[in-house]
């Protein structure tokens, strides 16, 4: 696969490694032949880089539920997209033990042209599902998603939150290793965050490794057990759930709320 | 609280990077999810759509009566036998070509929603190009079957390799083309209007509206140029198995219309398109990284 010798250096219930990683995007490109000769003539910059992920490492063992806590623009979804292998680090690495299955920034990766059916059978082949897999699945998927006959219709058609849904039902489906869930109930009604959040309870239970993305202390606290904090694509903090909590200062506003700690993921 | 294998659940798998790494092969090994992808394909370009594929038969046939007539009726006048079957045999090649390099071109652009967020060998798209062009070039074989068949062309064992020899170049051709392209593409859209331009030579480039011993009249020694370019050995195998054998003398017309020793040369271009292909994905892998981010 690989040439990577240090593989072996970590232990054999590692789930995820992730190693001085660094990810630049580039902020601004003048990206037409006039704009660039313009700029150029003027003496102003063409490109202007920021790093949306900064030299961070940690590792993570087999059974973990991490909540991935940081304000917007912190670079949470970035490097949930380098755990999930989307995205490539430009230095630094990743490694992950096992299937990974999740949703990336509200909704996975639909086809709007195609039904829910079929990108029920598309999405569950990305994840690395055969046929048959998926078959037996299927019914499991659509009882979770939930949506009834829209199932059939284009997914284009489908509105924000019943998109999230059946995302969420095939990846929660597909007997994953590592679990990402990236804002994921941020568009669900409440009913189907209660229904999200038991399974993905199941799921950490089981011992899969678990990777919440979530603005909620509340349901940070009681899904995890080791919080991460970004702050500019910097690791600021790595330990335990109150503490991390309150690295954020998101405590204070999260006590009068008791009934909001789910709603408030947002 | 933090133990990890809280119910001693252990992963049998190596700890690896989690991007796909084996690029063309990988595409391979994932055959099911291609399989998904040109069904999806060949789907989406027909809803909605009253006739549907026979809409794929339609196309040929509509171009194939402006060749004939423009050229056959026009221009040419009767100096090459059996014209339109001519025409169609290069039709087929420059079809499934430009098909594949166009629709190659823009896969990856076309398919960011899955792209950006899903971890799939984006090698993906351009080979399900490809297989969705080869997918239509059946038809078209449909229809010129049955055209030989009813001039009293029979089949044989070296017009049919010819035919193989001649799709296997393409289909090659057109896969290395369209991997580099769909990524060059990612960086500037331009590179789709650049694609354009050039499957427009593409038409004029090969000998299908005009027989290949014009060529070697006109340009004598200087026609072995012309044959090196792969696709004009295509067309060339593709009128050895169907064209040749319509005519009133096959041998005479192998020997005037076909340079020599067109197998070996198809097999040589065969060679130089794999070659051609090892370069694009080295290429495509290059690149690739930032695929995502540029998607926007």
């Amino acid at each position: 696969m690989s040439p990577i010798g240090s593989t072996d250096a970590y232990s054999p219930d590692t789930s995820i490694v992730v190693e001085n990683v660094t990810k630049t995007f580039s902020l601004r490109y003048h990206r037409t032949f006039k704009q660039v000769t313009v700029a150029k003539f003027r003496g102003q910059r063409t490109k202007d880089e920021f790093n949306a992920v900064d030299d961070v490492s940690f590792t993570v063992k087999q059974g973990e539920s991490i909540g991935l806590m940081g304000l917007n623009g912190s670079g949470k979804s970035t490097l949930l997209t380098l755990i999930n292998g989307t995205m490539k680090p430009d230095s630094g690495q990743v490694l992950t033990r096992g299937r990974i299955a999740g949703l990336i920034a509200t909704g996975a990766g639909f086809h709007p042209q195609l039904s829910g059916r079929d990108n029920i059978y598309l999405n569950a082949a990305v994840f690395g599902l055969t046929e048959e897999e998926t078959k037996d699945r299927f019914d499991d998927i659509a009882g979770f998603a939930d949506i009834g006959r829209h199932l059939d219709s284009p997914v284009g058609n489908y509105s924000s939150g019943m998109s999230s849904r059946l995302g969420f039902a095939i990846a929660i489906n597909v007997d994953c290793d590592i679990f990402l869930a990236d804002e994921l109930l941020a568009v669900g009604d409440k009913p189907f965050k209660r229904k999200c959040m038991s399974k993905m309870e199941e799921v950490r239970d089981s011992g899969r490794t678990l990777f919440y993305v979530s603005h909620a202390a509340g349901s940070v606290r009681r899904m995890c057990d080791r919080v991460l904090v970004l702050e500019n694509g910097r690791l600021g903090f790595d330990g335990d759930v109150d503490e991390g909590i309150k690295y954020l200062h998101y405590d204070s506003d999260d006590e009068n709320n008791d009934d909001d700690e789910l709603g408030a993921d947002v | 609280m933090s133990e990890a294998g809280r119910s001693g659940y252990v992963v049998d798998a190596p700890l690896a990077p989690p991007t796909a790494t084996q690029g063309l092969l990988e595409v391979f090994r994932r055959r099911y999810l291609l399989k998904l992808l040109v069904r999806r394909e060949i789907n989406a370009r027909y809803s909605g759509s009253f006739l549907g594929l026979i809409w794929s038969y339609i196309n040929p046939l509509s171009q194939l009566f402006i060749y004939i007539v423009v050229f056959g009726e026009l221009l040419d006048r009767g100096r090459t036998e059996q014209f339109p079957i001519h025409i169609f045999c290069g039709l087929i090649v420059v079809h499934f070509f430009v098909e594949t390099f166009n629709a190659g071109t823009r896969s990856i652009v076309r398919n960011k929603a899955l792209i950006r967020k899903m971890a799939l060998p984006k090698e993906m798209f351009p080979v399900a190009s490809m297989m969705v062009s080869l997918f239509h070039v059946a038809p078209q074989l449909v229809i010129l079957t049955v055209t030989v068949l009813i001039v009293g062309w029979s089949p044989s064992a070296v017009g049919l390799g010819s035919f193989v020899l001649a799709l296997g170049i393409v289909m090659v051709l057109g896969t290395a083309l369209a991997l580099m392209f769909s990524v060059a593409n990612v960086y500037f859209r331009d590179f789709a209007s650049v694609v354009n331009i050039m499957t427009n030579f593409v038409r004029f480039g090969v000998p299908m509206i005009y027989p290949y011993s014009i060529v070697s009249e006109r340009f004598g020694a200087a026609a072995e140029y012309y044959l090196w370019n792969p696709l004009s050995n295509a067309v060339l195998l593709v009128q050895r198995a169907f064209w040749v054998g319509t005519t009133e003398d096959p041998a005479a017309t192998a020997a005037t219309e076909l340079p020599d020793n067109l197998i070996g040369r198809g097999l040589l271009m065969l060679v130089i398109s794999i070659v051609l292909l090892v370069v694009a994905q080295f290429v495509f892998r290059r690149f690739e990284n930032k695929i995502p981010e540029r998607l926007t």
